[in-house]
């Protein structure tokens, strides 16, 4: 990304931010592939780099690339909402830098070391071995001083300049984002006290402070890309604070309902997070509503023109108000009550739901954070859609669409023969496994785990190539 | 001046999310005060005098557990019954057994078990859920896997296999070898055997309670 354009030495650092961000987004999709092949042909680089470390390096590059932009967004946003340069950028620069290199060296000992001894230094300097939060406690560390940097650069610029409604908002969340990860960093021998607290950073992150960091983001995105009026939208983001922590702080109920943990994390579990769809629901109906009526109040005016500043930023904006919505929302929501959830824990139906939802929650938007860097980076006023553009969200989103539903397929054969009818064990396990439309499930999952990776590089040539395009008006 | 509605004030707002936040996080907070010591590992104390905790303390292996329905409850719980030997010894202490158990779990982690396997249902799913794994009918006397390792008890098999899981294939998707040791192994099946201990609420449910539902086996 070219930096001419930029004034400001933090929308620069957020380019850095996204580009890394870039780079890593692909070695998620890289490594998902390689466990994709290895459900369907279990031999491919068996004993070289097998499953656990193929899976371990994707949801690993897939938390990290989602944390780097963004902070990357936070840095473009700051000088925009706060009316000054970012403080302590120096230090946000170093911080980057430190960041990038301890994760290049986690994920090199992820790959040439794998696994380690059963004792203590394996945890500090190998793996955790605890899903997404595998990164062994030197970069625990690290990160919890990374992201204290970090916050204190936010804390920093909203105290000085102006202090909106979404970077008050921004303030809260991250540093809730970043307390919740000392959860995750203990050791216990009780495996139920450490899923519980290991829920704590899991299911409060992505359930509850990074939605409410994806509501500020698509408020400063209708502001700055339709000219939503500011007043109204910090009003939705206010309730829609309201209603995500409302529901999705006590939602950690549904993780507890089988870890050892009492029997009444079953109603509040399905309580809470039975209303964790709500402010999805309310997202979507406001980023649509306030385009609509945005658009309306120029046609009133006799304006034929769109009033989308960056279409492909805000296309991917829109996308993830109803990614959101149906992939955390409506998928989430299928198996979330106990009754369903004793037989579909643990199962592809977990899978189907964590790929939709990640995808439609955080990577559409953040996609569209990093073409609203583009757009700043080459001084466009409008910057329309290319071909490249088009392509590369009808594959991404097609490919991850027919994934979802290609796991979904085949969590339902499993849940039906390995848990309903084979209760279970071991060979219960293999039975499911070996359904017809188990096994098909696995190859349609594969053929568009492709479709995604091709629309990813088709994203990336865009990227790099639509701020040189000269349909954009300048 | 029109009458401002309180509905349109975003300080209305703004302190509502504030409210409802800090309200929510002080119930998680005192649940977890409430949930904390009822999953707390249970001791030797405990097993001897029959008192049930839902996590049990680690001379759980010198029991023998089974996984029961309980009429009351509505679903299957595990019951720890009478003395059983667990490589050749049924008077693990508690400082031995805790040992065994620290290893296990530490070996759980430093081996990425849960990277493939889930663990009360939590992990991946490539292979099989190890929740109630001690308790599966392919270990015990009339499974495949104790002749197939050429092992007479279920905690000798399941140490061999993990120690060469690629010589003893089951299926095409075969457990990689991740240089698991004699002892290591025996931490694990200690722990396996402690986690079919827990009681997770009937998860999983029927566990290896159904026979011939499929394909006539």
């Amino acid at each position: 990304m070219a930096n001419n354009y930029l004034t400001t030495e933090s929308k620069k650092l957020a380019t850095w931010y996204f580009t890394f961000a870039a780079i890593i987004l692909g070695a998620q999709l890289l490594f998902g592939l390689v466990a994709a092949i290895q459900y369907v042909m279990p031999g491919f680089l068996f004993e070289i780099i097998d499953f656990s470390i193929a899976r371990i390096i994707h949801i690993n590059a897939l938390v990290v690339w989602m944390v780097f932009a963004m902070i990357g967004s936070v840095y473009w946003l700051l000088p925009d909402e706060t009316g000054i340069e970012t403080v302590g950028i120096g230090l946000g620069k170093l911080l980057f830098w430190i960041f990038a290199a301890a994760i290049v060296v986690v994920v090199l000992v992820y790959l040439l070391v794998q696994v380690g001894p059963a004792d203590q230094t394996t945890i500090w300097f190998i793996t955790e071995g605890r899903e997404y939060i595998e990164a062994p406690r030197w970069a625990d560390i690290g990160i919890v001083v990374v992201v204290l940097g970090f916050i204190y650069n936010l804390y920093a610029t909203g105290m000085k300049g102006n202090r909106s409604g979404i970077i008050t908002v921004l303030m809260a969340d991250m540093l809730a984002f970043a307390g919740i990860y000392l959860a995750g960093m203990g050791y216990t021998d009780n495996i139920s006290i450490d899923q519980y607290w290991w829920w704590w950073v899991i299911h409060l992150w992505v359930e509850a402070t990074w939605e409410v960091f994806v509501g500020s983001i698509a408020a400063y995105g209708l502001i700055t890309m339709i000219g939503a009026h500011r007043k109204v939208v910090e009003m939705w983001l206010w309730i829609e604070v309201a209603m995500l922590f409302g529901s999705g702080i006590l939602g950690i109920g549904h993780h507890y309902f089988w870890i050892g943990t009492p029997e009444y994390w079953w109603e509040i579990g399905a309580l809470f997070s039975a209303l964790e769809p709500l402010p999805l629901v309310a997202m979507f109906i406001h980023v649509l509503y306030d385009w609509g009526k945005m658009q309306g109040e120029q046609e009133a005016q006799g304006k034929e023109v769109s009033v989308i500043s960056n279409k492909p930023a805000f296309t991917w904006f829109v996308l993830n108000a109803f990614g959101n919505f149906l992939g955390a929302g409506i998928w989430g929501f299928f198996h979330t009550l106990p009754q369903v959830n004793l037989y579909t824990h643990g199962t592809q139906f977990t899978s189907a739901h964590g790929h939709l939802a990640f995808f439609g929650a955080y990577a559409t938007i953040l996609i569209g954070m990093f073409y609203l860097g583009v757009q700043g980076s080459n001084g466009i006023k409008v910057m329309k859609t290319t071909k490249k553009s088009i392509w590369a969200t009808s594959m991404i989103v097609g490919g991850v669409v027919g994934m979802t539903v290609a796991l979904t397929v085949a969590g339902y054969v499993q849940v039906l023969v390995s848990r309903a009818q084979m209760g279970a064990t071991w060979a219960g396990y293999f039975d499911g496994q070996a359904g017809l439309w188990f096994a098909q499930g696995m190859d349609w999952r594969l053929v568009m785990g492709v479709v995604t990776f091709l629309g990813f590089i088709v994203l990336i040539a865009d990227l790099l190539s639509i701020g040189k395009a000269d349909h954009h008006e300048r | 001046m029109a009458k401002k509605s309180v509905w349109s004030d975003n300080r209305f707002w703004q302190r509502s999310a504030a409210w409802i936040t800090g309200f929510a996080s002080i119930l998680l907070i005192w649940l977890t005060f409430d949930t904390i010591p009822q999953i707390t590992m249970g001791n030797d104390a405990d097993l001897q005098n029959k008192v049930t905790k839902r996590v049990p303390g680690p001379t759980v292996i010198n029991y023998k557990i089974t996984y029961e329905m309980d009429a009351k409850r509505m679903h299957e719980i595990p019951v720890i019954g009478e003395k059983e030997k667990f490589f050749g010894r049924d008077d693990w202490s508690e400082q031995e057994a805790g040992d065994l158990l620290a290893l296990g779990k530490l070996g759980s982690q430093a081996k990425n078990c849960m990277d493939c396997h889930t663990l009360l249902g939590n992990g991946a799913y490539y292979a099989p859920d190890l929740t109630k794994a001690w308790l599966d009918p392919a270990w015990g006397p009339e499974g495949s896997m104790q002749a197939m390792t050429g092992k007479s008890t279920k905690e000798e098999a399941i140490a061999e296999f993990l120690q060469h899981p690629s010589s003893y294939p089951t299926h095409a998707r075969m457990m990689p070898n991740l240089g698991i040791t004699e002892k290591e192994a025996k931490g694990l099946v200690a722990f396996l055997k402690h986690m079919s201990s827990i009681d997770t609420n009937g998860f999983p449910r029927n566990f290896a309670k159904i026979k011939g539902a499929v394909h006539g086996k």
